[in-house]
């Protein structure tokens, strides 16, 4: 790879005429996280953009070969601090397959409840950042003003403001009071309404649409092409969504994938403030319909033997979990393919021929979680 | 238009109370069941070092014997696995936080000396029992090696 890259890099350099490499990253203002990536520029366009992964990598994979498949659960949802709960859901749903156990109804809901819970929060997370991705610092505060209530609500019902720790092999851990889910109802109401607001920002401003509209474009082609997962594809015309093979309760829940059909940034931000919407109605419909049982999880005997691979859709996109047990507490094998690892083949397509200074707020939009891809 | 919206906006931040708490001198309140950090009620541990075992981040050590609980809160990740795995349900989730400092250092619970004289007590009485019985096994054993050797005889 290293090789390659050089090769690469080197042919851009010799060939005559104003080409020349400059680096981006792994220390930008827009990246909450190291990733590095070579672009090599005429004047101001990009002609080619080489990324290069590796700064935090930690290991995953050899520590859950140290671990027992209890324990793995708590190392598997500190992966990445955003899509936490979905982490651990993922790989929880993984084992239990494994196990070939049912899980209660109940314990099903409230998976969905939190799952979605946190697709909003790393939804609006994202929207801010992109609001300070183009210099628009007002409506970055906003979006994480409005966020702070969806992490109260999650450290209300969890314990953890974004590393939950409610889900075991065979169920989760901790219910939600009535109460509670009242005050989850009041909560998203007003998320609603002050997020309708900065949708006419985002979706009716000159200055967002002006930055935003036809940059980046990708076409479904090259999604189908690159493997582009969730929003990323979506906001192509893809309509690839994970929840729709039917795991956790949304087989009892009425939703349809978020799509937009042109492919550029505007696009991918539209995608992700109407799955903030669709998230607020996923969660209506699961309080609405969520069974008064008292059984949340069912217990486990043994050790896991067999293998299995988990597709669960993650705010950023499609995440597959693989777990191998072969009848002893640590599993021999536990992969995670994360969506940013997905979405940097597209990423690197859709930089080119863009100009350097949207570089920055298109490796934004495609969400870029890099402690994820690195593991 | 948006220009009348942003200014109707702007007139109404002026009356509002800002978002923001003056965090230092407004302590934080947490909602109830927090993770923030693990407590123990030493003196009702048994030392089965159930926790030890549980915990993904190897932060904990027991002595039985010594009647100590040791946590390394910089390691410690408050996942509170081994709250749940606890059989005398004496480690609990507070909330507040673990304070930053300079160097990773362990915290040791020990026993209360009466506690730990009452279970030192509890071990002896409990060691004579057994040597009692077990001095009682052989007698009997003892007796009947005798008994079948006089019926041999």
């Amino acid at each position: 790879m290293d090789r390659e890259k050089t090769e690469r890099l080197e042919t851009n350099r010799s060939i005559e005429g104003k080409r020349s490499v400059i680096p981006f990253g792994p220390q930008h203002p827009v990246l909450p996280e190291p990733i590095h990536i070579d672009l090599v520029i005429e004047d101001e366009t990009v002609l080619e953009a080489i990324p290069s992964v590796g700064f935090i990598h930690r290991g995953l994979e050899s520590l859950a070969a140290k671990r027992d498949f209890n324990q793995l659960i708590y190392v598997a949802e500190r992966t990445c601090g955003i899509c936490s709960f979905q982490h651990g859901m993922g790989y929880a749903e993984a084992v239990e397959h494994v196990f070939g156990i049912e899980i209660p109804i109940r314990a099903r809901f409230l998976r969905t409840i939190w799952a979605e819970l946190g697709r909003m929060h790393s939804h609006l997370l994202w929207l801010g950042l992109l609001a300070d991705g183009f210099g628009y610092e007002n409506l970055f505060y906003q979006c994480w003003r409005i966020r702070e209530k969806v992490l109260d609500l999650q450290e209300a019902t969890t314990g953890g403001r974004l590393i939950f720790s409610v889900n075991c092999i065979g169920g989760v851990i901790k219910d939600i009071p009535e109460e509670l889910l009242k005050k989850i109802l009041a909560s998203i109401a007003e998320v609603e309404e002050e997020l309708k607001v900065l949708q006419k920002t985002f979706m009716e401003d000159y200055t967002v649409r002006s930055r935003l509209s036809g940059v980046g474009i990708l076409t479904r082609q090259q999604v189908h092409e690159l493997g582009c997962a969730g929003p990323v594809a979506r906001a192509s015309g893809v309509s690839c969504d994970m929840r729709i093979t039917g795991y956790g309760a949304y087989p009892e829940l009425d939703f349809e994938p978020v799509t937009a059909s042109e492919g550029d940034a505007y696009a991918r931000c539209d995608c992700r403030l109407r799955e903030v919407f669709q998230s607020i109605d996923l969660l209506r419909q699961a309080i609405g319909r969520m069974p008064a049982e008292k059984d949340l999880s069912t217990p486990v005997k043994g050790n896991p033997e067999g293998e299995y691979f988990m597709r669960v859709e993650q705010p950023r996109g499609e995440a597959v979990y693989y777990v191998k047990g072969t009848g002893k507490p640590m599993l021999e094998r536990f992969r995670i393919r994360t969506p940013t690892f997905a979405n940097l083949p597209g990423l690197c397509e859709m930089l080119k021929n863009t100009k350097l200074s949207d570089v920055g707020l298109l490796v934004l939009t495609i969400d870029p979680c890099v402690s994820c891809t690195e593991r | 238009m948006a220009i009348l919206q942003y200014a109707s906006e702007a007139i109404k931040n002026l009356f509002r109370p800002p978002v923001t708490t003056e965090y230092p001198f407004r302590p934080f309140e947490y909602p109830e069941g927090t993770r923030g950090h693990v407590e123990i009620t030493i003196d009702d541990c048994i030392g089965c070092g159930m926790c030890v075992r549980a915990c993904p981040s190897s932060a904990l050590s027991v002595d039985r014997l010594g009647g100590t609980w040791t946590i390394n809160r910089f390691d410690c990740i408050a996942c509170g696995y081994c709250v749940l795995k606890c059989p005398k349900k004496c480690l609990r989730m507070e909330t507040g936080y673990q304070t930053p400092g300079p160097e990773k250092q362990a915290v040791l619970y020990t026993k209360s000396p009466e506690q730990l004289e009452k279970e030192k007590k509890q071990r002896e009485e409990a060691a004579a029992k057994a040597a009692e019985a077990k001095r009682l096994m052989e007698e009997k054993k003892a007796a009947e090696a005798a008994k079948e050797a006089k019926e041999a005889e």
